[in-house]
Parts: C-alpha cells; sequence; structure tokens
C-alpha cells in the first residue's frame, strides 16, 4: 500500500506555529455555528457509514484502495472530530486536516453520484477548507494564488497594463494570419464578453489567440475587457476565502454588466465555471448569473449548429476526450462537447467510464494550486486515471480544462503515456474553415 | 465645445455625416463615438498603408500611429484616443501630448471634462498622469485608479514594497497603500480598494483588509475603529465629508457610517450606495430577500423587486428622484421611484433625468435596433446605433444622437412629441 506521507508545507507549518488550542476552539465553533446548518447536519446526520462513495475516488481507487482516502474516510478525520470534539482539536490534527481537504479531496463531486443519499462531500471538504483559512493554515502557493487574486483580481499577478498588452500583442499576431482580425477591447454594447483565466495572458497566449481567430472567422459581435474583472478564475473558491471570491465575481459580472453584452463566454476552464455559474454569484445574492455564462465548450456546439464555424478537416489520428468534471457534473456539457469533437475528428475513443461518471485529473479543486509540495502524491493519487488514459491506446487527449491539462500533463509525464494533450479550441482553431486567412 | 445650453438646440433632425462614403485612404472603421453636443462622430480607422488614426466626420487626423485605442469624447467635448508612435501617449484633438510612456491606459475625466487624466506605467513603474503631468512617486503596481469629480486630485490603490514569489507571510504584513497624486499614505494594509476621493478634495477614502478577514474603511490613512466580515466601496457625504460603506455583520449587509451602523445588517446584500445631492439621504442597490433586488432609501425597500440584476442607480440632481435599470428574466426594463416601465428591452443603458428631475430617458435595445424612451415611452424611429439621449437645460428638448442607413443623425425633438 502507498503510504501516506505528512507533506511539509511552509503555509501550512509557519500557519501552524501561530495557533492555539483556544483560536482552534473558536474558529471551528465559528464557522460551524455560524456559517453552516440544516444542510451539515444532515449529511452527516444521514451518512450510514456504507463506505459506496469510497469506489467513486480516484484517491481511494489509486492509493490500493486506502480506506483512508476514502471520501467518507476524510471526513472522518476531519469534520467528524471537529463536530464530536466540539473543536477542541489538536494543531497536528489541523495540519493533517488542512493537507487531506487541501490536497487529497479535488472537491470533483463524482462521490455525490455513488452516496445512496447523494451526500456532497465536496460540501463537507469545502467548509474545513474554509476553517482551514481562517486558522491561516493554507497550503503556501494556493495562499499566494489568492491573495494574487485579492491584490489584482486575477491569478496571476497580472498588472493593468500587462493584461491590455498581451491582448495587443495577440491582435498583432492574428493579423500576421487574418489581416482584418480584431479583438475588440472595452465595446460597450457588444453580444459578447469573452472572458478568460489569468493564465492564458501569463503563459498560455496561444489560446486567446485561437479564440480570437473562431470569434472573428464567426463573425461575431464581441469584446474583452481593458478592466480588472477580465479573469473569470477563482482560486478563493478554493482555499475557503468567500470574501474574496464575492470580490471577484462582482468585478468579472459588474464589467459584463458595464460593457452591455448579453452573454459572458468564458474559455476552456472547469473551475472557474464552477465559481462563476453556481458559488461566486450565489455568495452575492444572485441565484443564476445576472448575465449568462456560456461555457466553451457550449459555445463551440452553437457556433458549429448555428453554422457559424464549418469544418475544413477531420483530425484522422483516435483521440479521446476527457470530461471535466465543473463543466460534466456541473453542468452537463459532455454530449455536446462530443458533437464537437466528433465533428472535427475521425475516431473518438472513449474513456472508461466517461461523461459524468469520468474520473477526476486530480488537479482540480485547487490541488494542483497547492504546487509543488504535493506534486508527487498528487500524482501518485492518480494512476487510476493513467490507467483509463492508457486503455485507450490513443495518443492524443482532448482536456477542455486548464487545471485537467496540468493534472493530465504531470500524468502523462509520470507515467510515461506518450500522449499529446490539447484544448479543443485548439483543435477547432486547426481545422476550420478561415476564408480570410 | 461649447457650453450645452449653447448648442443648436433648434428642432429638427440633420445628417451630420454619411458614414457610407468611401474614403480611399481607409482600410476599415472601428466603433463609432459621438461627441455630446451631437456635432461629431469619429472612429478610429486603419490606413491603406496600415497604420492608424482617427477619423472625425470627413476628416483625418493628421497623425499616423502603430495603434489608437480607447477612443473616448470628454464631457466637454474633447476627443481623445490612447496612441502609440513609439511610445505611449494619450492624445487630444489629434495632438499627442509631448511626453510618451511605456504605456498609457484608461483615461479618465473630471465631471466637466476640463481635466483628463489616463494611467501610466513606465519601466514598470507605475502611477498617473494628469493633464500631462505624471505623478512625482511611482510605484511597484499601482491599481483602482481615480480622478476626483473636479479634477484636482487623482489616487490609486498602490504596492510600496516588493514581493518575491508565494512571500505570503511578507503580503500579510501590508505591501498596499493609496497614493493620493503620486504621495503614498503611511501606512500600509494588507489590500486597498476603491480610493474615492471627497467632493472637497481633503478626503480620500478606500476599502481596506487589516488581515485575512478583517475589513474597514481607511480615510487619508486612519481606518474605522470598528471592522467587518466584508466592506465595499465607500462615498462620501457631499457636504460633510462623512462615510458611508455597505458593511456585512453576522452573515448580512447594512451600511455603516462613519463606521457605526445605520441600516442594520438585514440584506443579502448592498453596494452601489449614494447620499442624495442634499447629503439628508443614503441610497442603494439592495438584496432584500435572496435573488431579488432592489432600490433602498435610508434602509427602507422599495416594492417591486427583480430577480436577474439591478444596475445604474441613478439620481435626479435634485435628489427627489431615483431610477435603476432592472433586468427580470433575461429581459431589461427601467425603474424609476419603484414604478418599473411597462415594457422591456434586450438592453437598456443607463437612465438620464432630465436637469429638473421631471423626465427620465435611456437608450435601449431591441431585436437589434436602438432608441430612445422617454418616461416609458418609445421615440418613434430606430436606429441601427444610437447613444444615450441628452435633455436641454429646462428639459423640454432632447438631444438624440444615432445612426439610421448608415448616416450618422443628429435630431433635436420636442419632449412632449415623444409622450403624446
Amino acid at each position: 500500500m502507498k503510504e501516506r506521507v505528512w507533506i511539509k508545507d511552509e503555509g501550512i507549518e509557519r500557519g501552524a506555529e501561530a495557533l492555539t488550542p483556544e483560536r482552534i476552539e473558536r474558529t471551528i465553533n465559528a464557522v460551524l455555528g455560524n456559517e453552516t446548518g440544516a444542510r451539515l447536519m444532515a449529511y452527516v446526520e444521514t451518512c450510514v457509514h456504507c463506505g459506496l462513495c469510497s469506489e467513486a475516488c480516484h484517491f481511494y481507487l489509486s492509493r490500493d484502495k486506502d480506506p483512508s482516502y476514502a471520501p467518507v474516510g476524510k471526513v472522518k478525520q476531519t469534520i467528524w472530530p471537529m463536530l464530536k470534539h466540539k473543536g477542541k482539536v489538536s494543531v497536528e490534527f489541523m495540519k493533517q486536516a488542512t493537507q487531506i481537504a487541501q490536497t487529497e479531496c479535488n472537491l470533483c463531486r463524482r462521490c455525490v453520484q455513488y452516496c445512496p443519499f447523494g451526500i456532497d462531500i465536496a460540501y463537507m471538504m469545502s467548509l474545513v477548507r474554509r476553517i482551514v483559512h481562517k486558522l491561516e493554515l493554507t497550503p503556501l502557493y494556493i495562499q499566494d494564488t489568492a491573495h494574487s487574486h485579492s491584490a489584482t483580481l486575477n491569478q496571476m499577478w497580472v498588472k493593468d497594463d500587462e493584461w491590455i498588452d498581451a491582448l495587443h500583442w495577440q491582435e498583432d499576431e492574428i493579423r500576421e494570419e487574418i489581416p482584418n482580425a480584431r479583438i475588440p477591447l472595452e465595446k460597450e454594447g457588444a453580444d459578447i464578453m469573452y472572458s478568460v483565466i489569468g493564465p492564458e495572458p501569463k503563459f498560455r497566449t496561444q489560446l486567446i489567440y485561437q479564440a480570437a481567430v473562431i470569434m472573428n472567422v464567426a463573425g461575431l459581435n464581441w469584446t474583452m475587457p481593458a478592466t480588472p474583472g477580465w479573469d473569470n478564475s477563482d482560486m478563493a473558491m478554493f482555499t475557503g476565502d468567500s470574501e474574496i471570491m464575492a470580490r471577484l465575481k462582482r468585478a468579472h459580472f459588474e464589467t459584463a454588466a458595464r460593457l452591455r453584452v448579453k452573454k459572458i463566454v468564458m474559455g476552456e476552464c472547469g473551475h472557474a465555471f464552477r465559481s462563476v455559474y453556481d458559488t461566486g454569484n450565489r455568495v452575492l445574492g444572485w441565484r443564476m448569473p445576472p448575465i449568462p455564462v456560456i461555457h466553451a465548450l457550449e459555445f463551440y456546439w452553437d457556433l458549429l449548429n448555428e453554422g457559424r464555424i464549418k469544418v475544413a478537416k477531420q483530425i484522422e489520428e483516435p483521440v479521446t476526450f476527457h470530461d471535466p468534471c465543473n463543466v460534466v457534473r456541473g453542468r452537463g456539457l459532455h454530449e455536446k462537447a462530443r458533437e464537437v469533437v466528433r465533428a472535427f475528428c475521425k475516431n473518438l475513443v472513449e474513456m472508461h467510464p466517461n461523461r459524468e461518471h469520468n474520473l477526476c485529473c486530480a488537479a482540480g479543486g485547487g490541488v494542483i494550486n497547492c504546487g509543488p509540495p504535493f506534486k508527487n502524491a498528487r500524482v501518485e493519487s492518480n494512476s487510476a486515471k493513467a490507467e483509463q488514459l492508457k486503455a485507450t491506446g490513443v495518443k492524443l487527449c482532448i482536456a477542455p480544462c486548464h487545471n485537467c491539462h496540468g493534472g493530465l500533463d504531470d500524468i502523462i509525464h509520470k507515467y510515461g503515456l506518450d500522449m499529446e494533450l490539447k484544448f479543443l479550441g485548439e483543435i477547432i482553431y486547426e481545422c476550420m474553415e478561415k476564408p480570410e486567412a | 465645445m461649447t457650453p450645452q445650453a449653447q448648442w443648436d438646440w433648434s428642432i429638427g433632425s440633420k445628417t451630420v455625416f454619411d458614414l457610407a462614403v468611401n474614403n480611399d485612404e481607409i482600410a476599415w472603421r472601428e466603433e463609432n463615438e459621438a461627441s455630446p453636443d451631437g456635432e461629431q462622430i469619429a472612429a478610429i480607422v486603419r490606413t491603406q498603408d496600415e497604420t492608424f488614426t482617427v477619423q472625425v466626420n470627413d476628416e483625418l487626423w493628421p497623425n499616423q500611429f502603430d495603434r489608437v485605442w480607447y477612443l473616448r469624447y470628454s464631457p466637454d467635448g474633447r476627443l481623445t484616443a490612447l496612441v502609440n508612435d513609439g511610445d505611449w501617449k494619450l492624445c487630444i484633438d489629434g495632438e499627442p501630448w509631448e511626453e510618451g510612456y511605456g504605456f498609457v491606459w484608461n483615461t479618465l475625466f473630471s465631471q466637466d471634462g476640463s481635466v483628463i487624466a489616463c494611467c501610466v506605467s513606465d519601466s514598470m513603474q507605475y502611477g498617473m498622469i494628469k493633464d500631462g503631468e505624471i505623478w512625482p512617486n511611482l510605484f511597484i503596481n499601482a491599481n483602482n485608479f481615480v480622478l476626483s469629480t473636479d479634477g484636482s486630485h487623482t489616487a490609486a490603490a498602490v504596492q510600496t514594497i516588493p514581493l518575491g514569489q508565494a512571500e505570503i507571510f511578507k503580503f500579510k504584513q501590508g505591501v498596499f497603500s493609496v497614493a493620493v497624486d503620486g504621495e503614498a499614505w503611511d501606512r500600509n494594509f494588507v489590500n486597498v480598494w476603491t480610493p474615492v476621493i471627497s467632493p472637497d478634495g481633503t478626503h480620500v477614502a478606500a476599502q481596506v483588509r487589516l488581515n485575512l478577514f478583517d475589513y474597514t474603511i481607511a480615510c487619508n490613512g486612519n481606518t474605522w475603529n470598528e471592522t467587518f466580515a466584508q466592506v465595499w466601496e465607500p462615498c462620501f457625504h457631499p457636504k460633510t465629508n462623512a462615510i458611508a460603506a455597505p458593511v456585512r455583520l453576522g452573515g448580512k449587509w447594512g451600511l455603516a457610517v462613519d463606521g457605526q451602523v445605520v441600516w442594520k445588517p438585514h440584506f443579502f446584500q448592498v453596494w452601489h450606495q449614494r447620499y442624495t445631492p442634499d447629503g439628508n439621504h443614503i441610497v442603494a442597490i439592495v438584496c432584500p430577500q435572496y435573488g431579488r433586488w432592489t432600490v433602498a432609501k435610508d434602509g427602507i425597500s422599495w416594492k417591486n423587486t427583480f430577480g436577474d440584476m439591478l444596475l445604474d442607480l441613478t439620481l435626479s440632481s435634485n435628489g427627489q428622484r431615483i431610477a435603476a435599470v432592472g433586468k427580470e428574466n433575461e429581459r431589461w426594463t427601467i425603474i424609476v421611484d419603484d414604478k418599473i416601465w411597462p415594457n422591456n428591452y434586450d438592453m437598456c443603458w443607463k437612465p438620464v433625468f432630465s436637469p429638473n428631475g421631471e423626465h427620465v430617458a435611456c437608450k435601449v435595445e431591441r431585436s437589434k435596433k436602438y432608441t430612445i424612451i422617454i418616461d416609458g415611452a418609445p421615440y418613434n424611429r430606430d436606429f441601427s446605433h444610437c447613444w444615450n439621449p441628452v435633455f436641454n437645460q429646462d428639459g423640454t428638448l432632447i438631444l438624440i444622437r444615432g445612426i439610421i442607413d448608415n448616416k450618422y443623425i443628429r435630431i433635436v425633438e420636442k419632449v412632449s412629441n415623444i409622450l403624446k
């Protein structure tokens, strides 16, 4: 059995140095008392400890079915003792609870589907993260990302001018291919605001390029903001910092409202969709996004079905498709995604299980953002995904999510899978008709 | 541009510029901007020799640039753009500022347009430029830029201490402050957001985070004694410089003035609060019931609510009337004094009150056509594009600026004719 290692992380270790039993007790009871209610109690009281959730978890499957990695095992090591002891838990307990909740659960919600009562263990892990945040124990790297969100409203410390400069640069690049193409900035009254996540202007600018080409070829009335509010991502959601999450989502939606767009189209990011479509809007008082949010997968499907983009060629080699948790379990986009994949690729080889039962990449939920200290453990904890990928026998995997890319890339390298990863937008860009080019 | 009273308020319609007329020098034209008085229409254009300039009616600016963006009219009618000719400059009516910088962006105008400012970065240092004068001190980073209403001061959230990669403990010691006209407060905070300058220019207030959990308001570097679970941007009393800000306590939102809670925290959200011009009342956008949005005055919510969104809280100049844009079931409309206009639209723009507050108008979009609405009544012509209308001083006339059949048209119409 792969033995769990309690990993030393500077954020956790130095945070723990400042803890006292009194602060732990006070904080846990404050969060549980003031920020939870019937939902938590229903989950705690309803669970019959059947363990059916275990088989759902890629950590459990990849860790030789070690029950401490089962979803219920994670609850047993975190929330239950906090409740049972009324917050009287040790510093060491909190350090371990931090590792479990923050790095050994991707909040992927696969286990919800396996629980006979539909208990949302991801909710309970998020609650632990909220306590961890209040105790200032959050792992170093994801805390730094949350700090970036707070200071710049984007996750990569991108300064106001750097964002605009990246868009100008990409517009210049596109014009080498499509001479009249534009990335319209601050175009009030456009139909669409296109939003991306912080890493795109930082080191994945080709995705902005490809999206802009798709927008131009499709002849859409679109814009991108030249102000903070452009980043739809949200690591604060994953550190339990609901207040910063609220600030980010307010900026995002108010930017779209200021630009008078009809909808926000977002790039291929899963967690950002969860924040924009579910958690971030709701923490502000909006039941649903106040400006409709369309994930890239749905957007591509719309474009294809409206005839705005056309297939010029198809990928000949077999491909497989990874279902990102937040847009498949969170939005049900698996069939639309497959329709787009099949339009541009001749041979889609399914992973098994797939669609809403697909295994997580192990990067999501902010786990990859906890950085190098946890990388080996994270990758070791997803041999199940590696086996799933390997069984397809293909050399090209389409993964329409940034975190999934990071997670799958690590798995591909660790397990020697000889597989290339692509975003779906990359495939479309490669294979669509580009009359003006 | 002449003062508004001296604009051409003759009733009638005139074609200012025929956009269909070809100019052989132009390869393509970007978004149109109409001048406040309606006498000009301008756009960034790409020239045949692959440079950029600006076309105003049928004339091109004499200078051409590698890039031009953010074309905006100042309220006083001057046309501004951000241009690159090797350096970045702000260009006003075709004349670039003399000094060039690494980058400039986010052009800001004083209320009357007499002062123009923008943000600047140069050699990885950040600040602001006002009327061509750069701040005496620049910073490692700056954002949340603001120009005071009267144009006398500028302010921004600034980073005063460098941060290395993942220095989360240094971050918690506070590396951000507020700079006013380039001079930073002598105190740092964990975070600083949305500086606001008082009407008399003597005070600057901002949201601050003192640690990872405690939020409050700081004014001229001094914080309120009280802390909250969350705050939003502050606003100043128009006469006393008292500061009002939404605050969150016990999971609900209320409003505090100078740190004291004046609206009990029972809302799911409170934001965009404003004092009435006489300073006697505070109005805000609120969420009194989860998922329902309306306006509250002095903490009392209106009866009508919207499920999707409410924005653009607008007061008449006498403060007696309040309007906002609301959205319900994906349809937009206007609410004025708790009465919802009967029709809804694909989009509504910010409401505009007549100077005496008697009428309210706005630009709307329906089925890709645009027009203006006054007090709920539509103007009888649709446009392929139009701009928000402008009332004359006594509110009897309205200036409509729009494009029909590729012709930019300036219309002055009697308000009473539209209301018939």
